[in-house]
């Protein structure tokens, strides 16, 4: 065959196919199928912090969970509402300083802070956010960007918290196991959690906001309603990640409101498969050990994966979720034309 | 006095930040993120010229601009022009190559160090009781003149005309045999000699430092959005708007404010008026 007659073709695989439907549960072949690879990451999320060595490496877990949480609250705005939001940093910081007032000044445990810092804090960003929800595109994008770097000048304008240098003296965990599968557990149920939710009624109206927001409005419901329900849900994701930052380097400060803590997250969604939600947290696995690794070599590592987020962008602009799944599903091979 | 001399100082360089951001975006419609990297760079290349190499300070600037201006071609052709109608795309691809050269710069040892440029001339002038150094005059000068020399350049030369026409109707333009990807490249290379001109005129006032790079882009960015996106005038008059109030914040209140001051008007704007102050194209699309 030359090269000018053939392409390639995809065909589902049969068992891909024989699994969408009822016929998954006539044999446990098709029932492994389907279960494999969500079991392949429960139990591999599950088991790398005993298979970590040393404290060090146990701790880089906890903080590849922490940025997942803030990338699938990304991808899940970006990707299913519409709303590009670059300020994952502004959720982290406001759930860090939350968490960090009520621990430090009221003295409250760990187990009351983190819901209270989810809970208050996805209100608080919901509230500053709300003006800007009418705003789409380029124009959202940029306000929320600058939304961090506002708070972070305020906080130091004003000296709120003990200003530049933070809120110190916050409680850790009670112990590095409890830390670990309290961050994995976590990172877990929200992912499942969302996917569970774009597939309901609501996730439904999500997606048409999306698509075509004034075809969502003549049907009689309020966009705008959805919109800051779905900012809800992801502000209150990031800001219990950011409670959990700061109670494992048991500090809060400025730095939470770092541009790090909102391109990293970006980068891992575009790098594992936007729009997937399972993507992003691969992309963290990958980004934030490699970024460690590189720590040795200063800001070099900032070049390193802004490289790697532009070749991403540029020839596989999927993901690799996308491209799993495809192999996963789908047979290729080459056909005569 | 001091806050009219200063302010009219500081609205000058924030226009003369803001003027590349505006042009770019105003003709390809790409927000152009690495804008404050491109600052940075045309500063540390005209210090390697000048101090390294040893050339006159003339030619140092001359060659470092047109440096600039074929990083910003090659920066559209190689990258942006594949994601480019992707605005979200178009904002992380130009924000990460900013980044890079930014922390690549930082880690090529430009940092701890004091890196200066010589002014352009010694001395300073006392005007109505405020002593004001001639280099700050030169760049108020330089500010009019290519504010001036854009509204000619794009009003009688035919260049100019297909570039204000691409900005006008991307479409409208390719039918009348205008190559818009030629035209945005242009653009492009021209929005990063002006960050150039910028870092020249404003950089010999303090040291280089990485740091400003980002500051620029948020201040370009401000810009910008108040003036409205892809208005060069209104970029403009939003410059002395900011520029004086953060003159006036940093008089009565401290000089933490200056920054807070120009992501206060960002915000608001947004929240506000999208358009900005003088641009009146894309209301309806962007705002539901």
């Amino acid at each position: 065959m030359s090269k000018e007659n053939r392409r390639k073709e995809r065909i589902d695989r049969g068992i891909k196919v024989r699994s969408d439907g009822l016929y998954a549960l006539m044999s446990w072949r098709e029932m492994a199928y389907l279960i494999a690879p969500r079991f392949i990451l429960i139990a591999g999320l599950l088991a790398l912090p005993l298979l970590m060595p040393g404290l060090y490496w146990q701790r880089v877990i906890s903080i590849v969970c922490i940025y997942a949480m803030v990338a699938i609250s990304f991808d899940f705005l970006a990707h299913y509402v519409g709303l590009v939001c670059l300020g994952g940093a502004f959720f982290i910081g406001v759930g860090g300083y939350i968490a960090g007032i009520f621990n430090a000044y009221f003295g409250l445990p760990p187990w009351m802070t983190i819901p209270l810092a989810a809970i208050a804090g996805g209100g608080f960003c919901t509230l500053l956010l709300l003006p800007c929800l009418p705003l789409r595109g380029v124009y959202f994008a940029i306000v929320t960007l600058m939304y961090p770097l506002f708070m972070a000048r305020i906080i130091e304008a004003f000296d709120l918290f003990g200003g530049t240098d933070g809120i110190l003296g916050i409680d850790s965990f009670s112990s590095a196991f409890v830390e670990q599968y309290f961050v994995v557990g976590i990172l877990l149920v929200f992912l499942f959690g969302l996917r569970r939710l774009v597939n309901t009624d609501m996730g439904l109206i999500f997606t048409a906001v999306m698509d075509n927001d004034q075809a969502v409005r003549a049907s009689g419901i309020n966009i705008t309603h959805y919109k800051a329900l779905a900012v809800f849900i992801a502000s209150a994701m990031g800001c219990l990640a950011g409670a959990c930052l700061t109670h494992i380097y048991m500090w809060s400060g400025i730095s939470q409101f770092a541009l790090d803590f909102s391109i990293l997250p970006i980068a891992a969604t575009v790098i594992g498969g936007a729009g997937t939600l399972a993507g992003p947290v691969i992309g963290c696995l990958i980004l934030v050990p490699v970024s460690e690794l590189l720590r040795d070599f200063g800001t070099l590592r900032i070049v390193f994966y802004a490289t790697i987020l532009v070749a991403f962008i540029l020839f596989r602009s999927d993901g690799i979720m996308a491209f799993a799944k495809r192999k996963y599903e789908q047979i290729e091979r080459w056909t005569q034309v | 006095m001091e806050i009219l001399v200063y302010g009219t100082v500081n609205s000058v360089s924030l226009a003369l930040m803001g003027l590349g951001f505006a042009m770019v975006y105003g003709i390809s419609r790409v927000p152009n993120f690495a804008h404050g990297a491109l600052y940075i760079v045309c500063g540390f290349v005209t210090w390697t010229l000048f101090q390294k190499l040893g050339l006159p300070y003339g030619v140092a600037i001359v060659l470092s601009l047109a440096i600039n201006g074929i990083l910003g071609i090659l920066m559209y052709r190689l990258v942006l022009i594949r994601v480019r109608g992707m605005s979200i795309s178009e904002i992380i691809s130009s924000y990460a190559i900013g980044l890079a050269i930014l922390e690549g710069l930082r880690y090529g040892g430009f940092r701890g160090m004091t890196y200066t440029l010589p002014v352009f001339m010694e001395g300073m002038v006392v005007i109505g009781g405020v002593p004001v150094d001639y280099h700050r005059i030169v760049m108020v000068i330089i500010g009019i003149l290519l504010v001036a020399g854009l509204w000619l350049f794009t009003h009688f030369t035919k260049l100019g005309l297909a570039l204000q026409g691409m900005a006008q109707d991307e479409r409208a333009a390719l039918m009348l045999g205008i190559d818009s990807d030629f035209m945005a490249m242009l653009a492009m290379g021209f929005g990063a000699i002006l960050a150039g001109v910028a870092a020249i005129a404003i950089l010999p006032l303090g040291n280089i430092v990485v740091e400003s790079g980002y500051q620029v882009l948020i201040m370009s960015i401000a810009v910008c959005i108040v003036g409205g996106l892809g208005s060069w005038m209104g970029a403009f008059f939003a410059a002395f708007i900011i520029g004086y109030a953060q003159i006036l914040s940093v008089v009565f209140l401290g000089s933490h404010f200056q920054m807070v001051v120009a992501l206060l008007a960002i915000i608001l704007t947004l929240i506000l008026k999208p358009s900005g102050l003088f641009g009146q194209q894309k209301e309806l699309e962007d705002r539901v």
